[in-house]
Parts: structure tokens; sequence; C-alpha cells
């Protein structure tokens, strides 16, 4: 599976898209969803909400277990997935597609600070070793 | 340096997902664990459970000493080939395993322990042997693979594959076995689904399970394996149940047979045990899924309760969130009974499992 080239990423392995508002979209990645094994359950933080970068967000439940996401920049939630809550292994079929929330980032210069698609692979080779 | 099962490389060939269980590298799934539990309630799947070990008892007598061995008793093994549910306590009344015993003859039994307690059970059964039994011959059985075919197809399945085993086998009822050539097949399991674990010697498995596969039997790990026992409400030793639990407390009171004459290690403790915890099951109501270690939490005439899950999850069957879990003896399912989930209180019903058998949701 190959790692999109115009999101970014966390070490954690969340993925950022920039939409064309100026909100982001924030999902984890397909390795993430890999090693979770089937979703069966997300829990998604509510408008309003605001989170600084890496705070916990979200929470992504496989049948394996739990996993916390965590914001990959401040801001504040502007809009929920709902559908996803009914279907999470839309995650596992579409997981750069299934985005969870999205954000009005508080800072944008954060942004700049994630990894890119190259740098993310570069986590994932370290992380098979 | 992991263990391998006889089956390590056909996982590998399957493209399983490996983990280390309990020191054993096995598989997890071969792509989804839903599709695999599925496939178990809805047709038929096979599990390698070659890490579980057979111990053969041989000798004049092995009934007299499994008659004090373990808590169920052997004297319900009347017919060759049948089979019995037991828990081997400490003399505190503490669960050292659960196992099967299969009575094969007067002189030669059969019991199958679990992976992760394989050493210590031996230990415990050579250490019984020498102080009650000194001529009994214990044998592990390192050099057999077992793999358990489970689900509505499973018996029909393999029939296509063992030649002439369906006569051999079709008249089994449950928790009956024979041996049929080189094949030892039991008609139990751990998933609540009809079927059978097979006993093979170990170079013969990778064979019999690629003509399993061919046969459309779906390999399954260990993840559905866990979903399907739990839905089963079949306890899971080191989760449910451990030497700090009895089974009187660990829903297994059934095995127990505190009525006959027969003493046997562990009886004095249970019949002086004031019993205080019930383990039951746990619906979920709310969005969310349970897991071993939350805590319950119940309001019981006016005072507040505190119980643990032992076992949680998502049930692929019934859709929605299950447990096992551990509570005071008071706790009725009328009560209002809540389990703390990271920050929230989610709201679960107190039900009897089994929470599915043969396919059909009970609760």
């Amino acid at each position: 599976m190959s790692i999109p080239s115009d999101l970014k990423y966390t070490k954690s392995h969340e993925w950022v898209k920039s939409e064309a508002d100026g909100t982001v979209s924030i999902g984890i990645t397909h390795h993430a969803q890999e090693l979770l094994g089937d979703m069966v359950f997300v829990e998604l933080p509510q408008v309003g909400d605001t989170f600084t970068q890496k705070q916990e967000c979200a929470v992504a439940e496989s049948v394996k277990a739990a996993a916390d996401v965590y914001s990959p920049i401040s801001g504040e939630v502007v809009e929920i997935n709902t559908p996803l809550v009914d279907n999470p292994e839309n995650i596992n079929q579409d997981a750069f597609g299934a985005w969870l929330f999205k954000l009005k980032p508080s800072n944008p210069a954060e942004l700049d600070g994630l990894l890119d698609a190259a740098g993310y692979q570069e986590v994932l080779d370290n992380e098979d070793h | 340096m992991l263990k391998k099962t006889p089956l390590n490389q056909a996982h590998r060939e399957m493209n399983a997902k490996m983990v280390d269980f309990g020191g054993w590298d096995m598989p997890l799934h071969y792509g989804s664990q839903l599709e695999e539990h599925h496939k178990v309630r809805q047709d038929a799947g096979m599990f390698d459970v070659s890490h579980m070990l057979p111990v053969d008892i041989k000798g004049d007598n092995a009934r007299g000493f499994l008659r004090q061995l373990v808590a169920n008793n052997v004297d319900k093994l009347t017919i060759p080939g049948k089979a019995l549910y037991t828990c081997m306590l400490t003399p505190q009344g503490g669960i050292i395993d659960d196992l099967i015993v299969y009575f094969l003859s007067e002189s030669w039994f059969r019991v199958v322990v679990n992976a992760g307690t394989a050493d210590k059970d031996v230990e415990w059964i050579l250490k019984q042997r020498d102080a009650l039994a000194t001529a009994l011959e214990i044998t592990p059985r390192r050099d057999l693979a077992m793999i358990a075919v489970q689900g509505p197809n499973a018996r029909a399945k393999l029939w296509q594959v063992i030649p002439d085993s369906q006569a051999a086998t079709e008249e089994l009822k449950l928790f009956q076995s024979t041996t049929h050539n080189q094949f030892f097949i039991a008609r139990t399991g751990y998933t609540g689904e009809d079927g059978f674990e097979i006993i093979v010697p170990a170079d013969e498995a990778p064979a019999f399970w690629k003509a399993l596969y061919a046969a459309g039997v779906a390999p399954a790990g260990l993840g559905a394996r866990d979903t399907l026992r739990l839905e089963a409400g079949m306890n899971l030793y080191g989760q449910d149940m451990d030497e700090t639990k009895t089974p009187l407390e660990s829903g297994l009171g059934w095995t127990v047979d505190l009525k006959s004459e027969r003493d046997f290690i562990g009886k004095q403790a249970l019949l002086d045990a004031k019993v205080t915890q019930q383990l039951v099951g746990l619906v979920l109501l709310d969005r969310g899924v349970l897991r071993s270690h939350q805590k319950v939490v119940a309001q019981h005439n006016g005072s507040e309760l505190e119980g643990e899950i032992t076992s949680g999850g998502f049930s692929p069957t019934i859709n929605q969130s299950i447990a096992l879990a551990r509570i005071p003896a008071e706790i009725s399912p009328d009560d209002d009974v809540h389990v703390l989930v990271r920050d929230k209180k989610l709201r679960v019903k107190v039900v009897k499992y089994p929470f599915v058998r043969n396919g059909k949701v009970l609760i």
C-alpha cells in the first residue's frame, strides 16, 4: 500500500489532509489499521472540542485492542464523520479516506512540522526492524 | 526463541499474522478475524491447537489416580472414548488448569492441558503420581499435533478428507471420541459449534491441514478462537480463572463433584469455602467495547458493589460488546450495573451465558 503524497503524517500513525477551506481532516493510517485488525468501534470528539497538539482526541477500537488517537495539531473540532460510528470497518477498507474529524487549526505552522510521505515511510521502515 | 507447532510453516504460507502467544509463535488471523469468526459460526473453520499438550496416563488403576487428581468425577466416564471437562485444583481449591480427560481404557487415560500451563501441569501430575500411584506412566505427547475443525459443516468436511471417517465418527455424541487409523477424533471444541478436535502425529499434520483447506475449511487464528469461545461462554485460563480462584467462583461449579464419597485434591477447601463471587455474562447497552480488567460497579440495595471484567470483547455474532465478569454473589440481573470505560460509565445488562450456541444468539 503506497502512502499518499498529498497528506501529512505523525509518528503515532495519524494522517492529516489540508482541505480547501483551511480546515484539516484527520484519520489513522493504513498501517495503523493493519496493526489493529478489524475495527469495531470509534469514539469521536464533539464539535467545538479544542485540542492541543498530541492530545488524546479519539479512540479507535478493533477486535484486538483500543488505540488512542492523538491530535496531530492544535485546533477546534468543526465537523465529525458521524457515519463512521456505524461503519468503523470503513477504516479497514479505506484508511486514508475514512476521516474521523475535521479541525480548524489554531496554529497552522504546526502543519509544517509534520512528516511528509517519505518521512512517514521511514518511520514504518524503522518499525519493521 | 519462540516455540513452533508442526503447522508453523503452513500458517506462514497462508499469510498468517503471527504473534507471541505465551511463548508460542501462533497465528492471530489470516487476514480478517471477523471473517474467520463468521466462517466458523456459519460453515467450517480450523484452528491449530497443537500448542496444547496431550498427556497420556497409563497403567493399572489410572482411573483411581484421576479420581484424586481432578475435581470432576472420572467415574462418569463409563464408555471408552468418553471425555470429561474438569479442573485440576491446588489443595486450597485454586484452579491449576482446566482440562479434558479422555477415557480410552482402564489402563489408558489421556488428558489435554493448556499450552501456557503445560509445564506446570506436568510437574504437578508427576508429583501427585509419585505420591499416589508410583506405577503409573505419565507421558507428555509433544510428538502429536492437534487441529480443531469447528462449525455446522465441520464434520461433513472432515469426512471428505479422512477416508472412511464418516462411518467411524458419525455416531459420536458430544464429548465422545474414537481412534481411526492414525487419527484420534473427539467431538469436542472451544467455539460453541459442532465439530471435532483431531489429534494426529506431528509429521502428518501439515498435509492434513492442507487437505482440510482444500475441502473448504477456512484457517482461523487465535483472535477468532477468543471471540468464539467468549460468545460460547467458555472460560479462558489465566483470564477468567487461575490459582487464586476456585471453580465455584469461576462459573464452573457444574464441573465439580462434591456429592460423591470420593476425595480429591482441593475438595475440603471447596467444602469449607464461602462463595462470595460469581462469574456472570455482561452485554453492553451503550456504544463501546468491554475489555478485561475494566471495573464493574453495581447499585445493590442502596450500596455500591464492585467487580471486574475477566474477558471482554466485541461479539461479531451479536454485533455488540459482551464480557464475562467476576462480581459479588449478591448482584442480580435486576440491579443497575455499569462498567467504567476510560472516563465513561457505560450501561450493561447482567445475563446468563452462553451468549451464542450453534449459530444462535441466546441472550
